[in-house]
């Protein structure tokens, strides 16, 4: 059930200054950007010492007790008591400013470490139990956030750590590609979630796959022609309701299960780039630079852009070695479009499922993530403050075994 | 020119030209616009996938060209208004002279007959030319000449809804064309040069199931003969007198091209005596 904490607000003034977006302070250093990994993730890692276990915050270049300088990012319980708290009314931040006043707390980690966060509203006076969350800022830089230890912590429901969420409700959405599977699941979820409305793109009008019908016909649903493969159609499509669109999920996405030898010439993988890759260059060129103007337009400003990839785009899965290159190079493109609109306060979520239950993956054993799954995460990643999702059990098998190492990996997938 | 003389001087084009420029002959343009929006041939998914038209700009008097605009084009030999070679098929592969290339140049001007279908189309999507229909139209018009354009008039080009164009349902596409027996007559009886339709195939949406398998293109082809596609403004021809300038693309090794196809008409097709 939607909290009514937050209500649908007034529509814009037309006579007043659209303001530019201002973003929080974005000076990191190399070590402190560790925390940005996990944040990305949803994960709340510090660095703790490999020789005496001490857990450090902020982060260092060596371990505050015994100096040593073998820390390993790991990941926290969260859990820990607000110590004491405090109210911002002046800062010479432009953000923050505009943002006063605004609640900091000190908060004592189960781990035994000190950390200050953004308070969450709904926390009650120091001591009380809290969770800490690692979350992604505006700039797209890690922060850390307090929230009650049980009760409805949801941050889209918060109204100033709303900020850090890219929150569906009242929001107008555009969904590229919404007659494919994952499409049209995309398109339920975000209405489920409080979309205003809903854009859903649809080419070659010719095709009728099942269950689009329906989704046609779905209220606070408007279909728009738009075909990623053609730079025309996304400049009109761009060109007519750009400047309207709060948020863009691109579902567009051509895959064919073919190796290196299983299909002669490159006409197949040229139409994997084609969707994939320069389909989403092409979006990003139309719709990019009018969202950026739009990144601080109020409550349902312009906020989000979010990227159906595939675990593929880590390394390449020969048996769908065309498909695994094309989102390889839509991840590229897609780490391009995140630096650009990380300047506006928007921000760029990539999806790395593994395979979705759909034709394509026939031949695919389970498991394999259902279309509606792909979508709760992508709804999820918007509600949250996140900007890489691995959803299901393959991709984040394939994500522990990237990470863990990429050439062990890169031998099994060839096997 | 009078019929009986040997051998026409120069005269016989400037005759031509000065029909032409007075309007007693009319140039119709049987073309489709060339563009993304105009439907593409469906093949199942899996399979190889003709591309469909695609315009990027190079330049448009910008800082990617300073004073001029032009386009890189992408699409497949059989897009939009297109011909079809004899090569395209399996069953003309081996014949000589197939290719876009090699044809020889004098099929590329020739009369056309155009055998209206448009009432059976309109009440029938799947609406088959038979040989009975053919020989009934002859009964009216006259037999078609050998080496003739045969067209099948639909107005399916007046279709602008591209999903009526294509008219798909769960069985597959469902447009008219001719059936086996109309082409193995057409052929084997009549001699035609090729066969042009207003839809996107010269074979009819099911003809896949039909034996064979889309025959317009097996037989056509495989006689040496040709095929047009996505023609528009047949109802602007007479059923005789016509001629079509339709050369494709000199594409080397070529299955076909999009084309511009021009048709002659006498502004006085019945051949009333002139004042």
């Amino acid at each position: 059930m939607m909290s009514e904490t937050i209500k649908r607000p007034k529509r814009k003034n037309p006579i007043l200054k659209t303001r530019a977006p201002t973003l929080p302070p974005d000076r990191r250093s190399r070590i402190a950007l560790g925390l940005v990994r996990g944040a990305a993730l949803g994960n709340l890692e510090l660095q703790c010492c490999a020789a005496c276990a001490a857990v450090q915050y902020p982060p260092r270049e060596a371990c505050v007790r015994c100096l040593s300088a073998e820390l390993e990012w790991t990941v926290m319980s969260g859990r820990g008591e607000l110590v004491s708290e405090t109210t911002l009314h002046h800062s010479q931040e432009l953000f923050f400013r505009e943002r006063m006043p605004w609640r900091l707390g000190l908060v004592r980690l189960a781990e035994g470490v000190s950390l200050v966060v953004h308070l969450d509203a709904r926390c009650g006076p120091a001591p009380s139990p809290v969770i800490v969350e690692a979350v992604l800022d505006r700039a797209g830089q890690a922060a850390l956030v307090a929230k009650p230890d049980g009760g409805n912590t949801a941050l889209a429901d918060e109204p100033k750590l709303r900020n850090f969420t890219s929150d569906p409700r009242f929001r107008k959405v555009l969904v590229t590609d919404a007659k494919s599977p994952v499409g049209q699941a995309v398109v339920k979820a975000v209405l489920e979630a409080g979309a205003d409305l809903v854009w859903a793109g649809h080419c070659e009008p010719w095709k009728n796959p099942p269950g689009w019908p329906a989704i046609a016909e779905l209220p606070k649903v408007t279909l728009v022609p738009l075909d990623v493969t053609d730079t025309k159609s996304v400049n009109e499509l761009a060109a007519e309701l750009g400047f309207k669109v709060d948020i863009v999920i691109n579902t567009s996405e051509h895959h064919r299960t073919f190796g290196i030898f299983g299909r002669a010439g490159v006409e197949t993988a040229r139409a994997e780039m084609e969707t994939n890759c320069f389909g989403l260059l092409r979006l990003a060129q139309a719709f990019g630079p009018v969202m950026q103007s739009r990144g601080a337009d109020g409550e349902t400003s312009a906020v989000a852009w979010v990227n159906l990839l595939s675990i593929y785009a880590l390394s390449n899965f020969p048996q769908h070695a065309t498909y695994s290159a094309s989102m390889a190079a839509a991840l590229s493109v897609a780490q391009a479009l995140r630096a650009e609109m990380r300047t506006a306060g928007i921000r760029v979520v990539n999806i790395f499922p593994g395979p979705i239950d759909d034709e394509w993956n026939q031949l695919l054993l389970p498991p394999k993530l259902a279309p509606s799954a792909v979508a709760r995460a992508i709804v999820g990643a918007l509600k949250g403050s996140v900007e890489d999702v691995y959803p299901g059990d393959i991709a984040q098998d394939w994500l522990a075994r990237f990470r863990d190492n990429p050439k062990a990996l890169e031998r099994e997938l060839g096997r | 020119m009078k019929s009986n003389d040997p051998a026409p001087g120069p005269e016989i084009l400037a005759d031509f030209t000065a029909a032409l420029a007075t309007g007693a002959i009319r140039i119709i343009d049987l073309t489709q616009t060339l563009g993304p929006d105009f439907p593409s041939i469906v093949m199942p998914p899996e399979i190889g996938q003709s591309r469909a038209f695609r315009m990027e700009e190079i330049s448009r008097y910008d800082e990617r060209g300073g004073a001029w605009y032009w386009n890189n084009l992408s699409f497949g030999e059989h897009t939009g208004t297109h011909f079809d070679a004899p090569i395209h098929w399996v069953s003309g592969r081996d014949l000589p002279n197939s290719s876009t290339d090699t044809i020889p140049v004098a099929d590329f001007i020739a009369p056309a007959v155009v055998i209206d279908c448009s009432k059976e189309s309109a009440q029938d999507a799947d609406f088959l030319l038979t040989p009975d229909f053919i020989k009934a139209w002859e009964a009216v018009h006259g037999k078609i000449p050998p080496r003739c354009w045969v067209l099948m008039r639909t107005d399916w080009s007046k279709k602008s809804d591209p999903a009526a164009y294509q008219n798909f349902d769960e069985t597959g596409q469902h447009t008219p064309g001719p059936d086996p027996d109309a082409v193995r007559f057409l052929l084997n009886e009549r001699d035609v040069l090729g066969f042009g339709t207003e839809t996107i195939g010269t074979d009819a949406g099911q003809a896949a199931h039909f034996l064979p398998p889309y025959p317009c293109h097996y037989y056509m082809h495989g006689a040496g003969r040709y095929g047009l596609q996505c023609l528009t403004n047949l109802d602007l021809l007479p059923p005789t007198g016509a001629s079509l300038i339709a050369p494709p693309l000199k594409i080397q090794q070529g299955s076909g091209s999009p084309l511009r196809v021009l048709a002659l008409v006498p502004s006085n097709p019945a051949g009333a005596p002139r004042p």
